[in-house]
């Protein structure tokens, strides 16, 4: 059949069309996308920003370094007046993008530059990790559930065990152990100090989250007439999975990747928090927080700040996965409510 | 006529949607008479549960209005505050819904419903309001009703669970009895005997609003017939006149389209033509217009429901009806032969 | 009922025990990983490797070495901690058990509160301002970062406004509450308080879904034509159905906050409950001290499910049966 577009005159516009749509005409999903556009910009230009306004490598110590505030050449870091003299007080925000805007760290290190390379980081993990999962878990859910009886009892049952789990003592576990030699999986090898690594572990706590509703939805669909029409006229399974059964559930996991992206990226930056996520000389936000730790009573805004970025990002993350939730699969739910 | 126990007038029920509003009951009168059964007849869309859950103010959508007057013992109910009206919902006017199996809440049991309903609007204690409850379910024919009676809706057939609601309706027993498609999900003979406790129940004194789109089941039991299309009054009058001598062509449909096990074996059940119209498009003159056979230009503007006891809303010279319904069934089954034709 | 309940039991066992294997694998089977080289230290000589070894019981095989952990574990309740020689892993746990047990019922009772008022509230009041209000927070719950939302709550309580404000809050520690329950109350205040804004929100949000679909149901028409106060038709009718999805929720997280997803909480806080103890544990990699909060932590989750179950069949009939 050859049937262009313009001839099906009464053609309906198809679901993706009709979901497009909606998500067009819901404000608050535009207004999160447009957010999380910012946000991935503004870190795509962390280098511009460190090299040819802030003119500094966010990496590297400047512990006796200097600035100039008001037109005055003051060190970065000084050393603290109160308690045993032994801490440093870093440079506080100078609100001059030339200048330390954001203040220094304990290191001496542009905390604007360190937050948009941070950013990149976290963005990457969260993006990755969420893409990880949903495609596994996806794959995961769909074989459990459409090939039924054993395969689905073993599978269902880890993922039951993994589910019983508190994910975060998971992830820490896992970490604790793959962060000083790395991961070697067969072919995989993911060096120690890899974003791979938070990558893998996060992706792997959470497919259940995606796994277990996909193959509840699969279970349903297995016994759909469609299904067993398809089956009846001897299709070979594989096209069965492919023409009829991952259509169905295909808007499901692409509903989950959003909210999925918001939840990885607050388990990497909580991961790196506790020192067992991303490691130096890498930066995320949640590691920035991590070094702001120490100055929060004295220049909190090295804390505040990527705190707010991690918040004001999953935030947009999950406004938006509502949005694509509400137009293609309302009833799509991941653990509790999110 | 004695004094009419629910008088609707120019009932209006309005949806207000994305596209506009959209009007499900147009100006729809009817009068319902102590003790009197009235089936009301419809197809789907036709806007009588509609109607009749508006009568109750069981509209709850912000989006719908509702307009007209329902008079019942002579007061207006939609003007009355929520408080009079709660008072007037299951003691005095009780409905009964089509679907049986989520009719019920879950969670609690069979009896403690029907216990919360009588405890609602009578003063009594929780134990006599439970044996109330056990009597009301062996009347309506649960056996072993002293132990069903704390069972869940979910241990109930469908059937027991159209007893139970049934039963929990006449707790307080109500002069009026909205029964809207109370038999549609059901078995086929259940179906029977929930028709026969509705009699019973008819027997005892109640006035019932039976709602249906099954002519057979009017036939059966209706008093009078209010036949609706299109949200409006097609016609109305009683039983034996509507079945003997129906007015309105879109009546002579429904009817021509019940199977008669006595009656001459049909090649093909009549239809009717064309589709039912759609609460958001009804036309501005006559609703069945556009489906009608006998359809001519007095059609474009609106008839009213007129007549004395046996009344219809069509243009059609009031004398000869008998006779154009001959001419229009001719005319339809030559229009089915010919299609059959063309299609051999 | 007999052997409903002990096929939950036997499910139970077989839970805890998956997870102790899982902990076990992930701890001495993970490729590339020597656990007697994280023992010794790093730059330790293959003697002492050698020693670590086998006075571990690391070159015995995996079965065995599971068996020893757990006998240890479980029967002869003697394990020791590889890092603090000498000191016992079980007392520990005992000891930080209420600490945890403090902060999640707490936090669990006042986000149960908010969340179930909240979302009924949100649900009544559809399309008006409280409704979208109500699903900012829940969005701001979901969304924020627990632990940093515990370092601002400490800033503000304890440097920015301690000297106006908040000059009654105590520093960050924990009292016990046979001691003094009127400073465990005022210690645990704020961490209560963060752990619940992360959670209310969510419950806020899912609840106020199941009771719009609720009041949509027929069950609901049917209770309006009984005529039944609005009140009441919310309240018993509605409130009542949808809580049953809340709580298999609520089983699952209450099971998990006092397994040690509290862990950033009490870090944060410096609450010296499981949390904490399995994170200072974890960044020694002291594994039998690991392997039994991990075990306590299959204990309440498995625990805390099973409790679910009995209370969702009382909640939900239909779940009697199956």
């Amino acid at each position: 059949m050859n049937l262009s577009p313009s001839v099906g005159a009464r053609r309906s516009p198809g679901p993706w069309r009709t979901a497009a749509a909606d998500l067009v005409h819901n404000r608050s999903a535009l207004a999160a996308a447009a957010l999380l556009l910012i946000v991935v910009l503004a870190t795509l230009c962390a280098p511009l920003y460190a090299d040819h306004i802030a003119h500094t490598d966010p990496f590297q110590s400047h512990v006796s370094g200097t600035t100039v505030v008001g037109g005055k050449t003051v060190p970065v870091l000084t050393p603290s007046s109160t308690g045993l003299g032994l801490g440093v007080t870093p440079i506080g925000p100078t609100w001059d993008p030339a200048h330390y805007l954001l203040g220094a760290d304990n290191q001496g290190r542009d905390v604007m530059a360190r937050l948009l390379y941070g950013g990149r980081t976290s963005l990457f993990i969260g993006v990755t990790a969420a893409l990880l999962t949903c495609v596994i878990g996806t794959a995961v859910g769909v074989v459990a559930g459409y090939a039924g009886g054993v395969v689905d009892a073993v599978i269902s049952r880890i993922l039951d065990v993994i589910w019983a789990f508190p994910v975060y003592l998971l992830a820490i576990c896992l970490s604790v152990v793959l962060l000083t030699n790395g991961l070697k999986l067969g072919p995989i090898t993911v060096e120690a100090g890899s974003l791979w690594l938070p990558v893998a572990i996060i992706a792997a706590i959470y497919v259940p989250y995606i796994a277990r509703p996909l193959r509840g939805q699969v279970l349903v669909l297995r016994n759909k007439e469609f299904i067993h029409a398809a089956i009846g006229s001897g299709a070979p399974t594989l096209r069965i999975l492919r023409r009829e059964v991952l259509p169905n559930v295909v808007p499901t996991a692409i509903v989950f990747v959003p909210l999925m992206t918001a939840l990885a990226m607050l388990t990497e930056s909580a991961l790196s928090f506790l020192s067992v996520g991303v490691q130096p000389p890498e930066a995320s936000w949640g590691t920035i927080i991590e070094d702001g730790l120490g100055l929060l009573y004295t220049r909190p805004t090295v804390t505040i700040a990527p705190g707010l970025l991690i918040a004001l990002t999953t935030a947009a993350l999950n406004v938006l996965g509502d949005g694509v939730r509400d137009a293609l699969d309302p009833s799509a739910r991941l653990r509790g409510g999110v | 006529m004695p004094e009419p126990l629910l008088d609707v007038r120019d009932l209006r029920v309005s949806f207000r949607t994305r596209t506009g509003a959209v009007t499900a009951v147009d100006g729809l009168s009817f009068s319902v008479a102590p003790g009197e059964v009235l089936g009301v007849v419809g197809e789907s869309g036709s806007g009588k549960s509609v109607s009749m859950l508006a009568v109750l103010r069981l509209l709850t959508n912000p989006n719908v209005t509702v307009s007209g007057e329902v008079l019942f013992r002579g007061r207006d109910l939609l003007a009355l505050p929520d408080k009079e009206m709660r008072a007037i919902r299951g003691r005095e006017i009780a409905m009964v819904f089509q679907d049986p199996m989520t009719a019920l809440t879950p969670v609690y049991t069979v009896g403690w419903q029907i216990a919360e309903q009588i405890r609602a609007h009578e003063q009594v204690s929780r134990k006599k309001a439970q044996a109330r409850a056990v009597q009301l379910l062996s009347d309506v024919g649960i056996p072993d009703a002293a132990s069903r009676v704390n069972a869940y809706p979910h241990e109930f057939s469908g059937g027991m669970r159209q007893r139970a609601v049934i039963a929990m309706a006449l707790s307080c027993s109500p002069a009026l009895l909205i029964a809207d498609e109370p038999t549609t999900a059901l078995d086929v003979t259940v179906q029977a005997q929930i028709l026969d406790l509705i009699r019973e129940l008819n027997g005892l004194g109640s006035a019932v609003v039976l709602i249906t789109h099954d002519m057979g089941v009017v036939s059966q039991i209706a008093d009078r017939v209010l036949v609706m299309y299109g949200g409006r009054a097609a016609e109305e009058g009683p039983r034996r006149a509507v079945f003997h001598g129906p007015r309105h062509p879109y009546t002579w449909g429904l009817l021509d389209s019940v199977p008669r096990v006595g009656g001459a074996r049909l090649r093909r059940l009549p239809t009717i033509a064309g589709m039912p119209v759609s609460p958001g498009n009804i036309p501005e003159g006559c609703a069945f217009a556009p489906r009608c056979r006998l359809r001519h230009d007095r059609c474009e503007e609106r008839p009213a429901l007129s007549g004395d006891t046996h009344l219809d809303a069509c243009w059609l010279p009031p004398d000869d009806r008998a006779a154009l319904r001959l001419t229009a069934r001719s005319s339809a089954s030559a229009a089915t032969d010919m299609d059959t034709e063309a299609a051999s | 009922m007999l052997s409903f309940a002990l096929k939950r039991f036997g499910s139970a066992l077989l839970v805890m025990f998956a997870i102790s294997v899982l902990v076990f694998l992930i701890f001495f089977a993970t490729p590339g990983v020597d656990p007697a080289a994280r023992i010794a230290g790093r730059n330790a000589d293959p003697a002492t490797l050698a020693q670590v070894r086998h006075s571990f019981g690391l070159d015995r095989p995996m079965p065995i070495r599971y068996l020893l952990m757990m006998r240890h574990l479980l029967i002869d309740r003697d394990l020791e901690s590889f890092v603090n020689r000498g000191s016992r892993v079980i007392p520990q746990i005992v000891q930080a058990t209420p600490v945890t047990l403090s902060l999640v019922i707490g936090a669990a009772l006042i986000w149960m509160t908010a969340g179930i008022l909240m979302g009924t509230a949100a649900a009544t009041l559809r399309g008006k301002a409280a409704d979208p209000l109500i699903m900012l927070v829940g969005v701001v719950g979901v969304s924020l970062p627990a632990y940093w939302l515990g370092e601002v709550v400490n800033l503000i309580t304890q440097k920015q406004l301690h000297s106006s404000v908040f000059s009654w809050v105590p520093p960050p520690g924990y009292v016990g509450l046979s001691q003094d329950p009127g400073q465990w109350a005022l210690h645990m205040l704020f961490p209560w308080l963060t752990l619940a804004l992360l959670y209310a929100g969510i419950y806020a949000r899912l609840l106020r879904g199941e009771v719009i679909t609720a009041l949509n149901e027929d069950y609901v028409r049917t209770a309006r034509a009984k005529g039944l106060s609005e009140r009441r038709i919310l309240i018993r009718h509605a409130l009542r159905c949808s809580l049953i999805p809340i709580v298999s929720l609520f089983g699952l997280d209450f099971g998990a906050l006092v397994g040690g997803a509290a862990l950033l909480t009490e870090v944060v806080f410096g609450l010296p409950g499981i949390g904490k103890l399995t994170y200072d544990a974890l960044q020694n990699l002291d594994l039998p001290v690991i392997m039994g909060t991990v075990l306590y932590a299959a204990f309440f989750v498995v625990l805390a499910n099973a409790l679910v179950d009995i209370l969702y069949a009382r909640l939900d009939p239909r779940a009697r049966h199956a």
